[in-house]
């Protein structure tokens, strides 16, 4: 089956965020495709490099990164989203005249019409994190 | 083709969310996908009319609603009991919107085949 998946809230802010990657890392190795990752709201912040929680809280943007990597799971986050919480990809930074380059590895920024796009594609859409 | 439903819960001033949800939307009507929008709880007060917010750093909502016409939306949807908990009744909201019963809203959400809970 092939999901999309679309996460609404900051990784601090609920359990949305890790029940979103469980469900994720679960259904790939179940042999299920998930055609993206969507990070909108508040979820832009995920891919936020600069993230530092305490170790023991086991976080959460390493595993992310790996999921990605391992996976091949595209984790994209909306650009309008990201722009207005201060998350800058680094070409769109240069563009704009500031030094960022915020985004974790594996994570992308993109629009909303590959939200759009994933939705028609896959079988079923799931949104965590309210 | 895929029918979207936006399901509006929250209050026109809760942060940028109905903003950001507004986005959402317009950008599956432009892909010329069919929308609707379902409005429950505390979000039948985006539509209500009369609305003066006092903080200029959080822009009025409901010119945005007003500019829905320009897309091709199916139409908007407001849950009976939360208008009349709230004491409202449709003459109070901006545009014209169809009621439904608290007990209908299960099916109306059961038939869309993409739901966005925003």
């Amino acid at each position: 089956m092939k999901f999309a998946i679309q996460i609404n809230s900051a990784p601090w802010e609920n359990q949305g965020c890790e029940t979103a990657y469980q469900f994720s890392r679960a259904a790939s190795h179940m042999g299920h495709e998930i055609l993206l990752i969507f990070f909108y709201h508040a979820g832009a912040y995920n891919g936020l490099r600069w993230m530092m929680p305490p170790e023991e809280e086991s976080p959460l943007l390493k595993r992310w990164s790996i999921l990605a990597a391992k996976e091949g799971i595209d984790l994209a986050i909306c650009i309008s989203a990201a722009h207005r919480r201060g998350l800058l990809e680094q070409t769109e930074a240069r563009r704009v005249g500031k030094l960022d380059d915020d985004l974790a590895p594996g994570f992308r920024i993109a629009g909303l019409g590959l939200w759009v796009d994933a939705c028609l594609k896959a079988d079923r859409f799931l949104i965590f994190g309210a | 083709m895929k029918n979207f439903l936006f399901v509006l819960r929250h209050s026109p001033h809760s942060g940028s969310g109905i903003r950001e949800s507004l986005d959402m939307l317009m950008t599956v009507a432009a892909f010329d996908q069919p929308v609707k929008l379902l409005f429950l709880d505390e979000g039948v007060f985006l539509l209500k009319s009369g609305q003066c917010p006092p903080n200029p750093a959080m822009r009025p909502t409901a010119p945005l609603f007003a500019a829905l016409e320009i897309y091709d939306i199916e139409g908007l949807w407001v849950e009976q009991e939360s208008l009349s908990e709230r004491g409202l009744s449709l003459a109070d909201l901006i545009l014209p919107a169809q009621t439904l019963g608290r007990a209908d809203i299960a099916s109306f959400l059961a038939a869309a085949d993409i739901v966005v809970a925003c």
